[in-house]
């Protein structure tokens, strides 16, 4: 067996400094990204549990947080937090993930896919593994209806969200 | 349970703030409406004069607004949008935006006029400015059209109309609730 078709067996937790998550949606001609800085994902034997906090969405505008956190989008102070549970599938260093994604208390199925990295044992001796994952969910579909229509007539922002996380996890002690 | 009630309209014998008098003849037991009548009194808005704190006026509409657990809004429609007193206010109210007293707060809009369409635009309009402002917008669409003829000497004497407040007022209480639940 090659090191990328081990098995992560075991509990893995994300190390939050050598992870990202975030967005990217096309708004008029270029496309907005995002990132969530508050966030855990665990990998239990095959199992990947993750969460975000709503609140911590850092965009380089605080009256634009603002408009992302209120009712009309996330609707931060009744659904602080994002989450998503799911098993991963491992194809060589291709991983897809089928599971479900709650935002506003809305869940739906998602499937993640991308790729898997180790385990590895890193310079400090703690067993790591690599997800990156992406998906892409129709905003509309957990009640984030917001539009503003351009001059053209066209929607200046897009339904499609697509959600990344780059994750590194880090085995536990068993 | 306390409910500000703001009509976009200055005018003494406006329909607009006949129907709000209404609603509150429509409140159940344990919830105050309080009708603000400071419209008028609010300055135009100029980034120069928003300080902290800002104008006297201002700041109280800022206070009203966050004691309050809802705020039912009736606008009448002018050239197909809101008044601008009322935009006006809102634009003080909205101030700074990620903090502002309309944040999260559940809000209702109705909207009246003359002709037969009820000012849908101009409570479309409300709704717009409202959710940008991070308002939690309830699903209420009330327009009263041909206002004039359900309305007698500044009394509503349209059941249908009574009715569709109750309806819009309850909607409204039960946005509010779960807020209240919390605290």
């Amino acid at each position: 067996m090659s090191t990328t078709e081990q098995q992560a067996t075991g509990t893995f937790l994300a190390d939050p400094v050598h992870s990202h998550v975030g967005f990217e949606v096309p708004y008029a001609v270029a496309t907005f990204s995002g990132e969530v800085t508050d966030f855990t994902a665990t990998l239990a034997d095959g199992h990947l549990e993750g969460s975000a906090k709503i609140e911590s969405i850092t965009l380089r505008d605080e009256s634009l947080s603002a408009h992302v956190l209120s009712p009309e989008f996330f609707d931060a102070e009744r659904h602080p937090v994002l989450t998503f549970s799911g098993d991963v599938v491992r194809d060589g260093d291709r991983a897809t993930v089928e599971g479900e994604i709650t935002m506003k208390g809305i869940t739906r199925p998602a499937t993640l896919v991308g790729t898997i990295v180790g385990p590895t044992v890193d310079h400090f001796g703690a067993t790591r593994v690599g997800l990156k994952l992406e998906t892409v969910v129709d905003r509309t579909a957990f009640d984030m209806k917001w539009n503003m229509p351009l001059p053209n007539g066209e929607p200046a922002l897009a339904n499609e969200v697509t959600l990344k996380a780059d994750l590194t996890l880090v085995a536990q002690e068993a | 349970m306390r409910v500000l009630a703001i009509s976009g309209s200055l005018r003494r014998d406006s329909n607009t703030t006949a129907l709000l008098r209404a609603l509150r003849e429509e409140a159940p037991a344990g919830v105050e409406i309080e009708i603000w009548n400071g419209l008028k009194d609010i300055p135009p808005y100029d980034g120069d004069d928003d300080v902290v704190p800002g104008p006297a006026t201002v700041e109280a509409f800022r206070a009203l607004v966050r004691e309050a657990d809802a705020v039912f809004l009736a606008t009448p429609e002018y050239n197909s949008s809101i008044p601008g007193a009322l935009k006006n206010a809102l634009d003080w109210a909205s101030r700074p935006l990620a903090t502002n007293a309309f944040r999260n707060k559940p809000v209702a809009v109705i909207a009246s006029s003359a002709g037969a369409f009820g000012g849908v635009w101009a409570a479309a309009e409300l709704r717009k400015v409202l959710g940008a402002m991070g308002a939690r917008v309830t699903e209420v669409e009330l327009a009263v059209g041909h206002a004039h003829d359900k309305l007698d000497a500044g009394r509503l004497t349209d059941d249908g109309v009574r009715e569709a407040l109750a309806e819009a007022l309850e909607t409204l209480l039960a946005e509010a609730a779960p807020a209240l639940a919390a605290a």
